[in-house]
């Protein structure tokens, strides 16, 4: 790690750390695998959809527990499928806004729309549907919206992460914008993603384990105990999708931690992010929604 | 690019990445005691404390408890560090000697100031 640090690179706003040198999205997800290899040598390709579950033993043996069990999760998945299946005003559903009728096709997202030159995240679809059949827009980060795209995921368990970044300029450079936001030093704290994500994975900071980016996105909306505790503080009641959250959501937790001002969620950042980050776990099954902490 | 530069304001700087909060304010009983202590003391308590250097985030130091591992343990320093304005330079900007280091720009970033730095040097240097 020690190595890699030291091939300085420009402070800051550097497009690119060392590793992320290559100029097309193929060299950079080859380089970016040959990293996490190299790091962690024992550790399958196919693992770390399980994110600090894949690289601690211990850790994992207590998490598969709680899995096996009752995990904490079913209630909201069970609540957004009954989301999903609720007709609108005018008696259609999810269903008619998307292939397959929008099961199984979590894989597919995010994905480049040529006909608007934009990407299109799975909440955006989703609230693109409400507003096409004349309902509100749902938000973004948690509660129904979490809900209806944690029973999407839960769909698609099993199915290659497949996102595509076509030969578009306008698609090229979203994933280029998408990459720089995750070397971007930021915060006062200055870090970027890759800091923790990428040199500091499997490092600890205090009490927590730093998971690999690679495989961080295969299990979102996420159920984290942190955020069911916080929900309830807040109602004082229990709820099917207390402690859900969208991907977008845990990007602006993970900017705060570096005293950042978070992004606004689904605006062009997070998504291109997305993007990028999501592309970087081609291969991996989806297995949404993950427990986490 | 520019927004991503903006700190959040210190009163609501979030704590999660240095473990748990500590929300205890700074009560008069700590000021008291704050007097007493010697420079070394001072520093110690800063380095420990998680709003403020909270090295232990990333550093083991003999006597810390939940020390992180990002960084290497903070042993021997007169040893590695014979010039004292070196190690402080090191704190002030760690992002000088490694462009990409993890450890963030105390001093550059005002995230301790010129004193509390300079009382994490003299603690730190007893290592
Ligand atoms: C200072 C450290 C730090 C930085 C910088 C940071 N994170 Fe995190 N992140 C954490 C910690 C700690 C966790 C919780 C433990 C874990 O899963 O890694 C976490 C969790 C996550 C998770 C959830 C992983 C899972 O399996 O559920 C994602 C996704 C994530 N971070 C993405 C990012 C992105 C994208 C950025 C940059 C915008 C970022 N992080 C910046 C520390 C950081
Ligand atoms: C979030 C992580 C992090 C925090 C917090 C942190 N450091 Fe560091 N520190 C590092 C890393 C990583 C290195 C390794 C060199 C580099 O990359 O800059 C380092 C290196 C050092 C070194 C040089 C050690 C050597 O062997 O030469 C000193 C001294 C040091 N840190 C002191 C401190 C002090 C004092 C604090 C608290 C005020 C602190 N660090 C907080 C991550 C951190």
């Amino acid at each position: 790690m020690k190595k890699i640090l030291l091939i300085a690179t420009a402070f800051s706003i550097a497009v690119g750390a060392p590793i992320m040198a290559s100029a097309s999205p193929s060299g950079d997800l080859k380089a970016f695998r040959a990293y996490f290899k190299k790091r962690f040598p024992d550790v399958n390709l196919s693992a770390y959809k399980d994110g600090i579950y894949a690289i601690n033993k211990d850790r994992r043996e207590a998490w598969l527990e709680f899995e096996d069990f009752a995990p904490p999760y079913e209630d909201g998945v069970e609540y957004g499928k009954k989301l999903f299946n609720k007709a609108f005003a005018n008696g259609k559903t999810y269903a008619s806004c998307f292939k397959n009728g929008g099961i199984g096709i979590r894989q597919d997202f995010p994905y480049f729309d040529a006909k608007k030159g934009d990407v299109v995240t799975l909440e955006g679809a989703i609230n693109a549907c409400r507003i096409k059949n004349g309902e509100k827009k749902l938000k973004w980060k948690k509660g129904k919206m979490a809900a209806i795209s944690a029973y999407m995921g839960y769909t698609s368990r099993g199915k290659k992460v497949n996102v595509k970044i076509p030969n578009d300029p306008r698609a090229i450079a979203i994933y280029d914008e998408g990459k720089r936001q995750f070397y971007a030093k930021r915060g006062q704290l200055n870090f970027s993603c890759a800091d923790c994500h990428v040199y500091g994975a499997g490092s600890m900071v205090r009490g927590n384990l730093l998971s690999p980016a690679l495989g961080h996105v295969t299990h979102f909306p996420v159920w984290r105990k942190k955020w069911a505790k916080k929900t309830f503080a807040k109602k004082n009641k229990r709820g099917p999708t207390d402690g859900f959250g969208t991907l977008h959501r845990r990007y602006g937790g993970c900017n705060k931690q570096v005293r950042a001002k978070p992004f606004k969620a689904q605006k062009k950042e997070y998504k291109s992010l997305e993007y990028f980050h999501t592309y970087m776990s081609n291969g991996l099954v989806v297995n949404a929604p993950g427990l986490r902490q | 690019m520019r927004k991503t530069a903006k700190f959040i304001s210190t009163a609501t700087a979030i704590a999660a990445l240095m473990g748990s909060l500590s929300l205890a304010p700074i009560n008069s009983a700590y000021a008291a005691e704050k007097k007493a202590m010697t420079p070394v003391q001072k520093g110690k308590k800063l380095a420990f404390h998680k709003k403020k250097g909270n090295c232990l985030a990333c550093h083991k130091i003999a006597g810390g408890k939940m020390a992180g591992n990002m960084g290497p343990p903070l042993i021997a320093m007169k040893a590695r560090y014979p010039d004292k304005a070196k190690l402080r330079a090191q704190i002030w900007d760690a992002t000088k000697a490694n462009a990409n280091s993890a450890m963030p720009p105390f001093g550059r970033h005002k995230i301790l100031s010129e004193k509390d730095i300079d009382l994490i040097v003299e603690y730190i240097y007893t290592l």
